[in-house]
């Protein structure tokens, strides 16, 4: 690892200031995607900024509406939390079936959605409930915040405050895990909104990372049932193509794990 | 360089030292505390599993910083003197271990398992629980088999207390 200076700000302010001052600094959450990266010396930031521990990144808040996940609240306590589970039962179990039990105390929620990677799981929840994404700047809705394989509408110094999922009538999460990484090989998020739409995100099947299915969404329109998807082709256009599935795999996977998520969403 | 103070194994502990440095070198070179073992060095393997806070996380993928003000147990901290902790116990009494590269991470994920789940744990829990811990020999089944054991030796030893 490249030498570095460590920071431990205790509000939002003061790690932005300090983020003013840095010459090539990076904010850190969890840790478990910066520090691998910066072990194998493929980033070097003059400066992290330690934001895990910030008093009011931290908690849940639920109204009848929505469900706020402040964005340093960690994977392990998201999965245990009674309002999660209460108000969007399948964000507590995809929070279960991330990483492992020692990577779910260290992770947290606006550290995943903030790096975007292209197989991690929460951006399909964020983007299939169609939730805000908060900092310390504005509101930003998830069909504007993910701009593809790592790339989100974050500025530099912005940080991530909380994520409101709106509560959906239904939701249901389903994966095919990378057995080694634990990673999703391709993941699906299916939400009936009390609205009657229907979003279905996936994520870990495209090049550009988190996506929406439109050939799911108008056949869970038109009847919201796993047998609705039996005969839906989904295209292999712009989907991933690895040692671990080729692209074609991967499309049918996204249907296959859809049809489990209806099937969990009841 | 910054200073660092945490308590490691019940002991206040002060060090001088660069600000990339992970927690795991931390009690490997500078306090000799070897137990901790750095396995894969990507965060999968959990051989370097200390807990931080009573929370079982993996030490090479911990800035020192970022540990700064905890309290660390290692797999040097949890025996009675000479007397095993009775997760160690059961590993010894199942042949829960081979080559025993894995089994310091082993441990202490099994006792956060156990302070989790408490005494009433299932097979098929301890195999998914231990998901984040890898072991070259493929062991699992001893290991497994100690960690129920464990369990219900924790059970017995919470109700007499």
């Amino acid at each position: 690892m490249y030498s570095t200076n460590y920071h431990r700000p205790s509000s939002v302010e003061e790690a932005v200031a300090l983020f003013g001052k840095g010459s090539d600094p990076k904010y850190l959450a969890g840790g478990h995607t910066l520090l691998p990266v910066m072990k194998q010396r493929l980033a070097g930031p003059s400066d992290v900024i330690d934001i895990a521990k910030i008093p009011g990144l931290i908690g849940v808040e639920a109204s009848a509406d929505a469900l706020t996940i402040k964005a340093a609240t960690t994977y392990y306590d998201i999965m245990h939390n009674a309002d999660v589970k209460r108000t969007i039962p399948a964000i507590a179990h995809l929070t279960s079936v991330l990483g492992d039990p020692a990577v779910r105390y260290r992770g947290t929620i606006g550290g995943s959605v903030a790096t975007n990677d292209p197989a991690a799981d929460y951006p399909a929840a964020v983007l299939a409930l169609n939730a805000t994404v908060k900092t310390n700047k504005r509101e930003i809705p998830a069909d504007q915040f993910f701009k593809g394989l790592f790339m989100t509408a974050l500025e530099d110094n912005e940080i991530i405050t909380a994520i409101s999922f709106p509560i959906p009538a239904k939701a249901g999460y389903a994966k095919m895990r990378n057995p080694a990484s634990r990673f999703a090989l391709t993941g699906v998020f299916v939400a009936k909104h009390k609205s009657g739409e229907i979003r279905v995100a996936a994520t870990g099947a495209s090049q550009n990372g988190v996506m929406r299915v439109g050939v799911i969404e108008e056949a869970l329109k038109a009847n919201w049932s796993a047998s609705a998807l039996d005969n839906v082709k989904v295209s292999d256009e712009g989907l991933m193509a690895d040692i671990h599935g080729t692209s074609d795999y991967r499309a049918n996977l996204i249907r296959v794990m859809a049809q489990r998520a209806v099937d969990a969403a009841g | 360089m910054s200073k660092i103070s945490m308590t490691v194994n019940g002991k206040a502990v002060t060090a001088e030292v660069e600000d990339r440095t992970l927690l795991v070198h931390l009690l490997r070179d500078h306090l000799n505390l070897t137990g901790t073992h750095v396995g894969c060095d990507t965060s999968q393997c959990g051989a370097c599993i200390v807990h931080i806070d009573g929370r079982a996380v993996k030490s090479c993928t911990t800035l020192v910083g970022q540990a700064n003000g905890a309290n660390i147990t290692t797999i040097e901290g949890i025996s009675k003197g000479d007397e095993l902790h009775p997760m160690q116990a059961a590993f010894r009494d199942n042949h829960g271990l081979q080559c025993g590269y894995c089994t310091p991470g082993m441990i202490m994920s099994a006792i956060d398992i156990v302070h989790r789940h408490g005494g009433d744990l299932d097979e098929e829990t301890v195999r998914q629980e231990l998901e984040g811990n890898i072991c070259r020999c493929t062991g699992y089944h001893n290991i497994v088999k100690s960690v129920l054991d464990a369990a219900s030796r924790m059970k017995v030893a919470q109700a007499a207390e």
